[in-house]
């Protein structure tokens, strides 16, 4: 199955719906709650990410019988130093980031480890995409 | 205890889904909504001062079932609405975080960590 989203450059209330209409889907496919749960956060904080960072850009999830693999690629400024970018609290957030509740450095950490496998490739203006990979257990 | 429970200890009243009869065991206060994506384990109740759609949103990602806007914060319509449509119990209160969580606390709510 193949689905995609488009992401809208600087819109806020629209980041989610991704990952919230991923959820409905794997809830449907019987897919353990636990799975479930970092299969979306992950998602959720790959979108807020390129809501945040950058001007929006496209998702495109598959899933079949034994993984879900999930990319994010936005047009956006890139990211300049990837290792330093995956330290826990390290972050450019804006102030109307922060005020929405995020900003606190640690959503790629988090996707590494709600994740089996993270994918970042980068490119200095251009943009950047994110690929999570996580196996179902059925 | 269940939602309605919660809303009468904090003074408080229930907005979006009425009729939650979810057990609510452990709760975690924060208005960063980047450490509730932290949470690993299930988390039932999350006692925040944040209002906004992303607030509703980190829930139904976190799988937390009922949320407490604290400090006489209230939900807009748009946070109402995802809120049903994602099976979400918001509970409005006057009181401060500090005040909910220590009412809760004393009252057999477990801390998460
Ligand atoms: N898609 C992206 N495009 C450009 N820069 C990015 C992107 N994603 C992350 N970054 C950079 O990496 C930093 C760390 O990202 P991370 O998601 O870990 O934290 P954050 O988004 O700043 O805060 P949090 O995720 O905790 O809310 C960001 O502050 C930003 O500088
Ligand atoms: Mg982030």
């Amino acid at each position: 199955m193949h689905y995609t989203f488009d992401i809208e450059k600087g819109n806020f209330t629209n980041a989610g719906n991704a990952s919230g209409s991923v959820k409905k889907t794997l809830k449907q496919l019987n897919v353990d709650p636990s799975s479930i749960k970092r299969i979306v956060v992950a998602l959720y904080e790959a979108e807020i990410n390129a809501v945040a960072h950058a001007y929006g850009g496209k998702i495109d999830i598959d899933i079949d019988g034994d993984k879900i693999v999930m990319v994010v690629a936005d047009q956006g400024p890139g990211i300049p130093n990837i290792e330093l970018a995956m330290t826990e609290g390290y972050s450019t957030a804006s102030q109307k980031v922060r005020e929405m509740g995020f900003g606190a450095g640690m959503g790629l950490p988090n996707m590494k480890k709600n994740t089996d496998k993270l994918d970042i490739q980068t490119e200095l203006g251009v943009g950047t995409t994110i690929t999570m990979t996580v196996f179902l257990k059925n | 205890m269940k939602a309605k429970e919660i809303a009468e200890l904090l003074n408080g009243k229930i907005v979006g889904c009425q009729d939650s009869q979810e057990e609510l065991t452990n709760a975690f206060s924060s208005d960063l909504m980047s450490d509730v994506l932290r949470l690993g384990g299930e988390c039932s109740l999350l006692i925040t001062g944040l209002c906004n759609i992303q607030t509703i949103r980190t829930a139904e990602m976190a799988m937390i079932n009922t949320i407490v806007l604290a400090r006489g914060k209230t939900a807009d319509e748009e946070m109402i609405e995802h809120a049903i449509d994602n099976d979400i119990t918001i509970i409005e209160t006057e009181f401060s975080i500090f005040k909910a969580s220590g009412i809760l606390y004393n009252h057999g709510i477990k801390p998460m960590y």
